[in-house]
């Protein structure tokens, strides 16, 4: 919840309107606008805004923490350290194969920590706006993992080979076509479709969540009444509960996010079965 | 009483993705009980088969969403 939307809903709830039940419209948050096109106005945004902090940010600090790193680590550097070795061998090694997952790792530690720092936005106070709450920013990110493997299944097997190693041996022949097109709808359109909506829909379902505790305790707290004003309490308390949920949500996605992609490229790479 | 009919459509959608990640997590659960040294190789398995299950719930919010907001 925003400092600038927590001053909208206040200085809407005094004008006697209640923007209450919060929708996916209290997302759109346009900061200035940047040009036209064909006569629609195209704004820059406060997701876009927190995106480029956390890609400069993110940048600084590894370019930093790559530039000091000794022998014996430091703190920070221990805890970047832990992160890496996470996403290199627990993600990348494990899902990819000791043989082909050393080129892959820059990719997925990126995506990694961009995801991390994008989603835990949405609880840092002076942000706390997750940008994958807009469904646009997922779609980016799905489609830098949809090029990057099909461009490796595509290039390591050739086009017939990539349509052929969907099919498992061994089926009657009669089978293979149905199979074939249920595993390309797979590999082209749910896969794609289920990483970007299901990053888009925990954050966008988490932060309503977080606004709808968080904006009703304050218009239960706002209400003439006394009895409704003792319960904006246990709603509070129930937001920073769901705050600390959140969290883990976050964190869950974004390794989530990377474990599928790490599982996809490996589709790609693995040998014929 | 008012609403949208298609929120019961989400709520009903949610139900079936809720049963399966109780069921995954109990299988992970009873697995890491028999074998404690097998856990870090089941909780991968099993956060794969939550996330798979709960993008059907996912799919039904953002239909939901799509029916609320243009039809």
């Amino acid at each position: 919840m925003s400092a600038t939307m927590t001053a909208g809903f206040v200085q809407a709830a005094e004008e006697g309107e209640s923007h209450f039940p919060p929708g996916p419209d209290d997302f759109w948050q346009p900061l200035f606008p940047m040009f036209e096109l064909s006569g629609h106005t195209y704004y820059f945004t406060r997701p876009m805004a927190l995106t480029l902090i956390a890609a400069v940010a993110l940048s600084v600090l590894m370019i930093l923490a790559s530039r000091r790193a000794a022998l014996v680590p430091g703190k920070g550097q221990w805890v970047l350290e832990t992160v890496y070795n996470f996403v290199r061998n627990d993600i990348a090694r494990d899902m990819i194969g000791s043989r082909d997952f050393l080129r892959f790792v820059p990719f997925l530690f990126a995506l990694f920590t961009f995801i991390l720092l994008n989603n835990l936005f949405g609880v840092i106070p002076p942000f706390q706006n997750p940008p994958m709450a807009r469904i646009g920013f997922p779609i980016a990110l799905t489609l830098i993992v949809y090029l990057v493997y099909h461009w490796i299944g595509f290039r390591k097997r050739g086009f017939v080979g990539y349509f052929k190693v969907m099919v498992p041996p061994g089926l009657p022949v009669f089978v293979r076509p149905v199979i074939l097109i249920l595993e390309a709808m797979t590999f082209f359109i749910t896969r794609p479709l289920t990483l970007a909506l299901r990053l888009f829909g925990n954050m966008f379902g988490g932060h309503i969540l977080l606004v709808v505790f968080i904006v009703g305790g304050w218009e239960l707290f706002i209400a003439t009444e006394l009895q409704y004003k003792l319960v904006a309490i246990p709603a509070w308390g129930l937001g920073v509960a769901l705050t600390a949920f959140e969290m883990l949500v976050q964190v869950l996605q974004a390794y989530v996010f990377v474990l599928l992609a790490a599982s996809y490229i490996s589709d790609a790479v693995a040998d014929e079965h | 009483m008012t609403g949208d009919v298609t929120l019961i459509g989400y709520g009903l959608s949610a139900i079936g993705p809720g049963i399966a990640v109780g069921l995954i997590f109990a299988a992970y659960i009873n697995g890491v009980a028999r074998q404690p040294e097998a856990q870090g190789a089941l909780q991968r398995i099993a956060i794969l088969g939550f996330v798979l299950a709960e993008a059907l719930a996912i799919f039904g919010l953002v239909f939901f969403l799509l029916a609320y907001f243009t039809g």
